[in-house]
């Protein structure tokens, strides 16, 4: 019975920890959506996905946390604008795309900074955190393996009877 | 468990407070490097502000140091460098080009007749398509071009008195001083 509902707990804290984060789910999927809703039309659905995808895809320079998609900022709407242009107008690839925000608003836009001298601690410092890391469940787990278990004693066993008997 | 185990919480503490001491107090956060920096000013053709029959292109920039300001009268930061601009058009011979970025051209023509003209030329970017050229994302914006045309130092926000002299001047001058010497080898 104690067991049960032990097992009941753990399971209704499971419960309300996958509801709570269903719930954050959907308010950052909320905030997410477009703020701005420009009018474009497109030849056929499959255009208007890749221009949603390259527009959620590049970073808004005016406001530093937030892709084209997301903001209200004039630049974005321009920006978007520009997507519009090249993708429909003037038929570039998607990596055409990319070319051509980069060579205006650099690396910034991708979200995707390359790897130099400058930007070599944001690539690094996650695999350093990741060694550091194994290393120390290493060593935790050889000092757990060499513990070993501790021979009791017939006067032990005797207190540890008494104590659970008064329980 | 060692004694000196004990500290690990205080310097991870201690190293949370450095990078946080460190990131704060970075000039600039919310300006981007440009992407135009050492390269060639991009090619455009541009309508005159006060001239809307007259076209400029690349071309007129050429030849000489030139400061590229894009502004507008909705940005009041623009109003605030307005009269150091105006200074500097006084004192140096910096060909000044100013980009009338996503403007209404009437009020814009009102302010220059308000608070003076510093530059030599005005460019007509009012759907803002050679501010996306340029990388602008905001005004004001200021760039600094060599005689042949290329970006040397871009400003993100206003040209004040601390800019001008830290920043821009002594670029100008070395400019200045680069074409004076190349025009003298060539004689």
């Amino acid at each position: 019975m104690i067991i049960s509902s032990r097992m009941f707990c753990a399971r209704s804290g499971a419960v309300f920890f996958a509801c709570m984060f269903s719930l954050l789910m959907l308010g950052s999927a909320m905030t997410h959506a477009e703020s701005q809703i420009d009018i474009y039309p497109f030849a056929d659905e499959a255009e208007e996905r890749r221009y949603k995808g390259l527009i959620e895809e590049f970073r808004c320079p005016k406001c530093l946390n937030t892709n084209l998609a997301g903001s209200d900022a004039p630049i974005a709407k321009d920006l978007r604008g520009t997507v519009y242009r090249l993708q429909v107008e003037e038929g570039y690839s998607d990596q055409q795309i990319r070319d051509y925000l980069r060579a205006r608003y650099g690396d910034f836009v991708l979200y995707d900074p390359p790897f130099s001298a400058q930007t070599w601690y944001i690539w690094l410092t996650p695999v350093g955190l990741g060694i550091l890391a194994l290393a120390l469940l290493a060593r935790l787990l050889g000092r757990a393996r060499k513990q070993k278990p501790v021979a009791l004693s017939d006067a032990d066993r005797g207190r540890i009877a008494a104590l659970l008997e008064e329980k | 468990m060692s004694r000196a185990s004990l500290f690990v919480p205080l310097g991870i503490f201690i190293s949370i407070l450095a990078l946080g001491y460190v990131g704060f107090s970075l000039d600039a956060r919310n300006q981007l490097p440009s992407a135009l920096l050492g390269k060639p000013f991009p090619e455009f053709s541009a309508t005159s502000l006060l001239r809307p029959d007259v076209k400029i292109t690349k071309a007129e920039l050429l030849g000489r140091p030139v400061l590229v300001n894009v502004w507008a009268t909705w940005c009041p930061t623009c109003k605030s460098e307005h009269e150091q601009l105006m200074r500097i058009a006084a004192t140096t011979d910096v060909l000044m080009v100013g980009v009338d970025y996503k403007d209404t051209p009437e009020r814009a023509i009102q302010w220059l007749e308000q608070y003076g003209n510093p530059y030599d030329y005005v460019l007509d970017d009012r759907d803002g398509s050679l501010g996306i050229e340029l990388g602008v994302y905001g005004a004001p914006e200021t760039f600094l071009l060599n005689a042949s045309g290329e970006v040397v130092y871009k400003r993100v926000g206003d040209i004040n008195v601390r800019i001008w002299e830290n920043e821009l001047l002594p670029r100008f001058q070395a400019l200045e001083i680069a074409m004076r010497g190349q025009s003298g080898a060539g004689r």
